[in-house]
């Protein structure tokens, strides 16, 4: 009731479908929808934010309590202590990208046009393993590219990781615990990411294009360079974001199926705040990670050119 | 050779799907195992031990029981405080609408370590206890923005005029809302709900933060990959998926004799 009395602050927004203008009752009615939601975000996702970066420039110890005191070198220090890990991070995360790009596409394609009647079994199997713990299914990783098992003993009569371990992907007769096993561990996680907004947006596409382009006597290749690839950008930005962003922060592949020399800056920032206890260090780390990452996706979004997408 | 160039993209993509169901064959297989030592890496012999005693480890099904209460919670809470959230921006015109676009799209555009970690820091600094509750908070946090973007595209897409219609054929409001929007909406607010529990339900860097000595089913296998992983993981990670692949073939099945009838 006293939504009915209180006149609102500005001019009244109305309801789209209203023709006439709107009592103030209803005109407040949105607001009441968005309260309760967006407090929860306020208080548990903007709010901690805030703290985090009040957190990340105090000094002082667990015994003695931290307080703020605008100590920024916190930051300097941090970066230059964790570099290499932030650089790995970018860099694992950036080749399980692509890899999940290249791998995902003729797959998201494969749906869109070529499945046919089995197009939703198809959907089904790439969906299904969700349901499956994804810790589980990452260490089932570790059964898979055990030092004795069938795959890597077929890498190494074929010799591939002679290849890979002189450009340092592995080393010596492994792949466990090299950076070839967490790529392939990050690739795996987030290829599902790629393949779905890909998916969406292939199947949009009229096949009557590409009836078209092979009617102006376009080749297959030359069709899917002109046509079909251009049209499914909305889906890679998509899919490259939903895999890059979540792969870069990531520290579960690192953990599971690399070594300490493997680890990412998810590892640190995950040690830093719930082992060594050092919140400041932890705080600063992962305010550099979020800058890093909203400055790499906001050019990217600006160079794809479809800010129309978020 | 000819063959192979024509059906190149079927091969590479079909090999793409043996590359997302590998894990998920072993993570079955490996449910028959009898391991020789802690952990269940190797194939030693088949047994059907574990199926015939999965809660045999001790606090493995207290945590699976744990992790399924808090996804229903958090599933309830963020599709409620979505789906108000997206009625809000799909059906009106109100100042601030872009900033609540952004704060709904940020969660998503936000590595999980850094959710994790400054939701942490926050419940830290105002001494509250971690556990179940801190856990529910966080999930319905990051829940609520997917549930949000689901249920908005299903309301944006769809026909004003029937609302208008029914308004027309002497609808009160809550009816139309009732007998008409809602039905509309609902495809949308499962989806997002669906997606809700499944995030919740697996989730573990937000929960490792905020858990403090409480055992989710994720934590517990993290932990186990430590101490050594026992084989009923892997008969738990088989069943959830078998249940919930029939529950999609059935509702399939389900929803295809409606459409003929």
């Amino acid at each position: 009731m006293s939504a009915a009395t209180e006149a609102p602050p500005e001019p009244a927004p109305a309801p789209v479908l209203e023709v006439r203008k709107p009592p103030v009752r209803k005109r407040l009615v949105p607001y009441w929808l968005l309260l309760p939601g967006i407090l929860w975000l306020l208080v548990f996702f903007a709010a901690p934010l805030v703290y985090q970066a009040s957190t990340s420039i105090q000094t002082g110890s667990l015994e003695e309590g931290f307080k703020v005191t605008w100590h920024f070198a916190t930051y300097w220090d941090a970066l230059g202590e964790y570099w290499p890990q932030f650089v790995r991070s970018v860099l694992f995360a950036a080749v399980a990208t692509l890899l999940c790009l290249v791998l995902g596409y003729p797959l998201a394609y494969l749906i869109a046009f070529k499945a046919g009647r089995w197009r939703n079994v198809v959907m089904i199997l790439v969906i299904a393993p969700f349901f499956t713990s994804f810790l589980i299914r990452t260490l089932a990783w570790k059964t898979i590219l055990a030092d004795s098992g069938p795959v890597v003993s077929a890498l190494n009569s074929l010799h591939f990781l002679d290849v890979t371990s002189a450009i340092g992907l592995t080393e010596g007769t492994r792949v466990l615990a090299t950076p070839l096993a967490v790529v392939c561990g990050l690739t795996y996680n987030f290829l599902p990411f790629m393949i779905l907004p890909l998916y969406t947006c292939l199947e949009r596409i009229d096949p009557r294009l590409h009836e078209a382009a092979g009617d102006l006597y376009a080749k297959p290749v030359t069709t899917f360079r002109k046509v079909t690839f251009p049209l499914s950008m909305p889906g890679v930005v998509a899919g490259t974001l939903l895999t890059f962003i979540p792969a870069a922060g990531d520290y579960i592949n690192a953990e599971l199926l690399g070594s300490t020399d493997q680890k990412m800056i998810g590892n640190v920032i995950q040690s830093q705040f719930l082992r060594v206890l050092d919140y400041p260090t932890a705080a600063a780390l992962s305010f550099i990670l979020m800058a890093a990452i909203l400055a790499m996706v906001t050019l990217y979004i600006r160079k794809a050119g479809t800010e129309d997408l978020v | 050779m000819r063959w192979l160039r024509r059906n190149a993209v079927v091969i590479a993509g079909l090999l793409t799907l043996a590359y997302l169901i590998l894990p998920n064959v072993i993570v079955m297989v490996f449910s028959f195992n009898k391991p020789n030592g802690r952990f269940n890496y190797e194939w030693q012999r088949f047994s059907t031990d574990a199926w015939s005693d999965p809660c045999g480890v001790a606090d493995l099904c207290g945590s699976l029981g744990l992790s399924l209460q808090i996804a229903v919670w958090a599933t309830i809470g963020a599709t409620v405080l979505g789906t108000l959230i997206a009625f809000a921006l799909a059906r009106y015109r109100f100042r601030a609408r872009s900033s609540v676009n952004t704060l709904i799209f940020l969660p998503m555009a936000m590595p999980e370590v850094v959710m994790a970690a400054s939701l942490a820091t926050l419940f830290l600094n105002m001494g509250i206890q971690f556990g179940f509750w801190t856990i529910l908070i966080a999930h319905i946090m990051f829940c609520l923005s997917f549930v949000v973007t689901a249920v908005k595209a299903r309301v944006m897409s769809m026909d004003p005029r029937l609302e208008q219609a029914a308004q027309d054929l002497y609808a009160s409001p809550t009816q139309t809302f009732l007998k008409v929007t809602l039905p509309i909406a609902a495809p949308g607010i499962a989806a997002g709900a669906l997606l809700s529990f499944a995030l919740s339900f697996d989730d573990f860097i937000i929960t490792n933060f905020n858990a403090g000595s409480t055992v989710t089913f994720p934590m517990f296998v993290w932990g186990s990959a430590q101490r050594g992983t026992p084989v009923q993981i892997n008969v738990i990670g088989t069943a959830m998926f078998l249940i919930a692949v029939l529950c999609v073939l059935g509702g399939q099945l389900f929803t295809g004799r409606r459409k003929r009838s």
